[in-house]
């Protein structure tokens, strides 16, 4: 069965998942993976759909992008797995750094979150270097880029509790 | 050194201070060891623990907190409903982990990262030792369950390290009060 990638955006308000999710159920397409935020007052939402996929007109109000997908074509689960945290005062510029170091490495980001509190920003990465990366140069060159930014960044492994 | 009475005089008669809120270079500064029978030390204490006391529902704060980079903390988790373990309030310098097993999982926030809270993974039995401000006494905590993370989580800002380095990835990050800290 085709697998389709959808965004979906809009403006957040109480039921609108139940809303766009409704209309894949009616067109007989199945969510599989799924991630969804609220962003600003903003809803964000993408999904990887098998089966039909509804009109961009079967969400009125929404923004709807769909494209063709794939199996097995992610890059997530290749390589370790890391989790970096970056915080200091908010500046331009610090995911680029961050990002720029990271893809020097060999290195994925396979998910991020950004948060400005105040003065401080956030930046939280899940992260995976293939097996031969250098980790404690991407290590120091990390702390380098942190430096040059005001930023504190750690960089550790990712927990995995399999039980 | 203090007298008993002289000594609870004084951490009873702290000051509140102003919280200091990230970023700040003094909550991502290892905090210095402190001699804790100096009466400038006492004092500080004193004023942790009523920055503590003022500060609502807070249940623990480092020194590096109101600016001081010393090696001090207090922690008063009696009201909090997930305590098991409680020593009550208490004011502890130059605390250091000297035991800790049975990690688990759960959401914190900080009165210094307003707006945001993180899921961390910390011991819930772990054993403290330090030293009494005034007396210079040695002084020993066992805790467990929500004292045991609170202890941990005012350990790490002696260290420099905010909840925050310790998050165990994107989706252990969600939105807090945006309350507390007054700058």
């Amino acid at each position: 069965m085709g697998l389709s990638a959808i965004t979906v955006l809009g403006a957040a308000r109480p039921g609108v998942v139940a809303e766009v999710t409704s209309v894949f159920t009616r067109y007989g397409a199945n969510i599989e993976d799924s991630a969804m935020t609220l962003l600003g007052g903003h809803v964000a939402m993408m999904l990887l759909v098998s089966g039909r996929v509804p009109p961009a007109s079967a969400f009125p109000g929404m923004t709807v992008t769909a494209a063709e997908a794939g199996r097995g074509h992610g890059c997530e689960q290749s390589g370790l797995g890391y989790v970096l945290t970056a915080h200091g005062p908010d500046r331009p510029g610090i995911v680029s750094a961050v990002s720029g170091v990271l893809t020097a490495a060999g290195g994925v980001i396979t998910g991020m979150t950004t948060r400005l509190c105040g003065a401080l920003y956030v930046m939280i990465a899940d992260v995976r270097l293939p097996p031969e990366a250098d980790v404690a140069e991407a290590m120091r060159r990390l702390a380098a880029a942190g430096a040059g930014l005001g930023c504190e960044i750690t960089f550790r492994p990712a927990e995995a509790e399999v039980l | 050194m203090f007298g008993t009475a002289q000594l609870l005089g004084v951490l009873a008669s702290g000051v509140s201070r102003q919280l200091i809120g990230a970023p700040h270079p003094v909550l991502t500064t290892r905090a210095l060891p402190v001699d804790p029978v100096d009466p400038g030390v006492v004092a500080a204490a004193a004023d942790l623990l009523a920055t503590m006391r003022r500060s609502g529902h807070c249940m623990g704060l480092a020194a590096p907190q109101i600016g001081l980079g010393w090696r001090l903390l207090s922690v008063d988790v009696s009201r909090h409903p997930r305590t098991r373990s409680c020593a009550g309030e208490f004011v502890m310098a130059n605390p250091r982990l000297v035991s800790a097993s049975r990690w688990e999982r759960a959401r914190e926030g900080c009165l210094s990262v307003p707006g945001i809270t993180g899921d961390v993974s910390r011991a819930t039995r772990i054993t403290v030792r330090g030293e009494h401000p005034g007396s210079g006494a040695p002084v020993t905590v066992h805790a467990d369950a929500f004292e045991a993370r609170c202890i941990q989580h005012q350990l790490d800002h002696l260290d420099g390290v905010l909840f925050l380095d310790h998050v165990t990835g994107t989706r252990s990050v969600h939105h807090g009060a945006r309350e507390r800290c007054d700058r």
